[in-house]
């Protein structure tokens, strides 16, 4: 166990499956020199340029050529450099990707990881801040990651890099540099299986990505103001950990569920839909969300730190949920 | 002329014919709803398809559009699981869960076919990408309309292939018509192998009702991309004899043309041409047609004999080992 950051756990992924495994290539713009994070740096050095390899700015094509080559059994890593470009390879990733294995009748199989960095961060405007993994979760055959540590970015890399069906793993931009224990070797987390972040008994807080830290600092808060929070970590959104969450209800009769890319439509309510429907006789309150409104996200700092739900609001949603007075 | 070269010719004609009777006979069971979907048949443009396939290897890949049935077919395909594919019989190539935009046939190397326009061509890179990594002499061949000629992925990948210099052959069937549409109306660019010249590839236009044509503008293709030289552009004019989809009653096109291009047919053009040069007999060359119908009528057989998906293919496949 030694201490890294995201960026480096990612990278540690990477490397050990990259030599673990000729088939694993690396694409996307500028990754052979490490790109704009560094999360691939080092590598090309390594590796060598024709399996690092630097793309031109074509993410639908390249995320196409990946899954052909996957197809083939290669084990693809696309990066894409920010989620907000994913859009450009919607018909690779939708139409292909993640429905060739079925409608080959599992002639084909698509061993590709695709990478995608998101998060309001650092004022980068509406092109360059989103959080759009619910889409994803609607598209049958693409499995969807999302760490929210360090160890979990290293664990869940490599169980995406090593599964047979095409893997979203989304980074949260604000993670990059936080740091974590990282087990050192062959670490691997299992793709599908929620972790408990801290134990209580009041109330269940479900919390994506970089919302699981937040959603901590404000089990704390609430700690003190005698409320027993349980932070459940999903993890994986495809396929859900619905068993662990449902498990956390029944014990708490309380959910509320928390991320940064907007309500309408968002993983929240896929959660809540399939919670209620599982644990309905446990529930003492409606489960509600906490997310970012629907708007597109803000350039202005001011604006783009309200358009975040922040440690505040979650001890605020939390209190609603328990029918307490707003503090 | 050695009797190899005679076979590979009489070969060329038996499977054009097997592809006509084919498409013939989905029609027919289409139209008694034994064929059920969105069908795109390609009669008239077998030439294209059996000139690129003649002189691929069985370990080299192919990917087609959402008119594919010829490549599958020219691919060395087992009629009989395309045909229960296309009739969605448990015995298809996909268990009946593709049909016919869908197809796979990875045992002869046919990757798979698209209802995207345009979206098999990054597949096709991925491929030649895998094939120059293994460095064993393979290569990918993608098949596209006219109407591919303007979609993004069609650039990025030109561009692509010819950057990294990729085992991969661009195959543009230029019909004339994107959908109701003709190419005209859509671009400017009367020829979609001036693309390729922008981007660095060679490039050439061919008359695709000329399968001898094809395979001469093919061969140097392949021998380039065998050789690790990269891309290889053909457009190969020709054009299709009935409407986009079955059902179109295709009066977007005049009469007068549909007559022009039958006369230019591409089984009768290389049937004349054998027969002409004596290279094969009269006999020879009768016999190929009706040859060719009773191996689709035992692909039929084959299908309809076969039984439907049952509930559970409905949601099995989804993923990989679950």
């Amino acid at each position: 166990m030694s201490e890294k950051t995201f960026l480096e756990a990612i990278r540690e992924g990477l490397r050990e499956e990259m030599a673990r495994e000729r088939a694993v290539y690396i694409l996307g713009e500028d990754v052979a020199v490490g790109g704009p994070f560094g999360a691939t740096k080092g590598l090309a050095d390594e590796f060598g340029t024709n399996r690092v390899v630097n793309t031109p700015i074509s993410e639908g094509t390249v995320v196409g050529l990946a899954t052909g080559a996957a197809l083939l059994g290669f084990r693809p890593v696309v990066e894409i450099m920010f989620i907000d470009f994913i859009t450009l390879a919607m018909d690779q990733l939708v139409n292909h990707a993640a429905k060739l294995h079925y409608m080959s009748g599992g002639q084909l199989g698509v061993p590709l990881t695709i990478r995608a960095q998101e998060g309001a961060v650092g004022s980068c405007g509406a092109h360059h801040s989103q959080s759009l993994e619910s889409w994803f979760l609607h598209v049958p055959g693409l499995k969807v990651v999302m760490p929210s540590n360090p160890a979990d970015a290293k664990g869940l890399l490599k169980a995406a890099i090593r599964d047979e069906n095409p893997v979203l793993y989304v980074e949260h931009r604000g993670l990059y540099w936080s740091r974590g224990d990282v087990p050192e070797g062959d670490h691997v987390v299992p793709i599908g299986r929620a972790a408990v972040r801290r134990s209580g008994k009041d109330v269940t807080v479900v919390a994506l990505s970089k919302m699981v830290s937040v959603a901590l600092e404000a089990a704390e808060e609430l700690a003190a103001q005698g409320v027993s929070v349980e932070v459940l970590d999903p993890r994986s959104l495809c396929p859900l950990d619905l068993d662990t969450i449902v498990t956390s209800v029944r014990k708490t009769s309380r959910l509320l569920v928390v991320h940064e890319a907007v309500e309408t439509g968002g993983v929240g309510a896929e959660l809540v839909a399939q919670v209620q429907a599982a644990a309905f006789d446990y529930l003492d309150s409606p489960i509600l969300r906490l997310a970012a409104p629907f708007t597109p996200v803000p350039a202005n700092p001011m604006l783009e730190k309200q358009f975040v739900p922040a440690k505040e609001d979650v001890v605020n949603a939390v209190r609603r949920v328990m029918g307490l007075a707003q503090s | 002329m050695g009797e190899g070269e005679r076979t590979e010719f009489l070969s060329l004609l038996q499977t054009m014919w097997v592809i006509r009777a084919f498409e013939e006979k989905v029609s027919e069971l289409y139209s008694r709803g034994q064929v059920a979907g969105l069908l795109h048949l390609g009669i008239g443009q077998e030439g294209v398809a059996v000139g690129v396939c003649s002189l691929l290897r069985r370990d080299d890949y192919i990917f087609g559009g959402h008119r594919a049935h010829a490549h599958v077919i020219a691919k060395g395909a087992d009629l009989g699981r395309l045909m229960a594919e296309l009739a969605g019989r448990s015995t298809g190539y996909c268990r009946g869960k593709g049909g016919s935009m869908h197809v796979v046939a990875m045992d002869v190397g046919f990757v798979t076919a698209t209802g995207v326009v345009g979206g098999n061509i990054p597949l096709a890179l991925g491929a030649a990408f895998v094939c120059k990594e293994r460095g064993k002499g393979q290569v990918a061949a993608v098949v596209f309309g006219d109407g591919a000629g303007q979609v993004g992925a069609f650039h990025e990948s030109l561009n692509i292939a010819s950057l990294w210099k990729l085992p991969v052959i661009f195959v543009c069937e230029n019909n004339g018509y994107a959908e109701f549409t003709p190419l005209s109306a859509h671009t400017l660019v009367s020829r979609l192998a001036d693309h390729a010249r922008t981007y660095g590839i060679p490039n050439t236009t061919v008359d695709g009702n000329d399968v001898l044509a094809v395979r001469e503008a093919v061969r140097s293709g392949v021998e380039r991309a065998r050789s690790g030289e990269g891309p290889t552009f053909i457009e190969c004019l020709t054009y299709r004899l009935r409407g986009h989809y079955e059902g179109d009653p295709a009066k977007y096109r005049e009469l007068s043309e549909i007559s022009e291009w039958k006369a230019k047919d591409p089984i009768a053009r290389l049937a004349n041409a054998l027969k002409e040069k004596g290279i094969l007999s009269e006999k020879e060359i009768s016999e190929a047609e009706p040859r060719a119908r009773k191996l689709v009528d035992e692909a039929v057989q084959f299908a309809l004999a076969a039984p439907w998906p049952d509930a559970g293919d409905l949601t099995s496949q989804v993923f990989v080992g679950g």
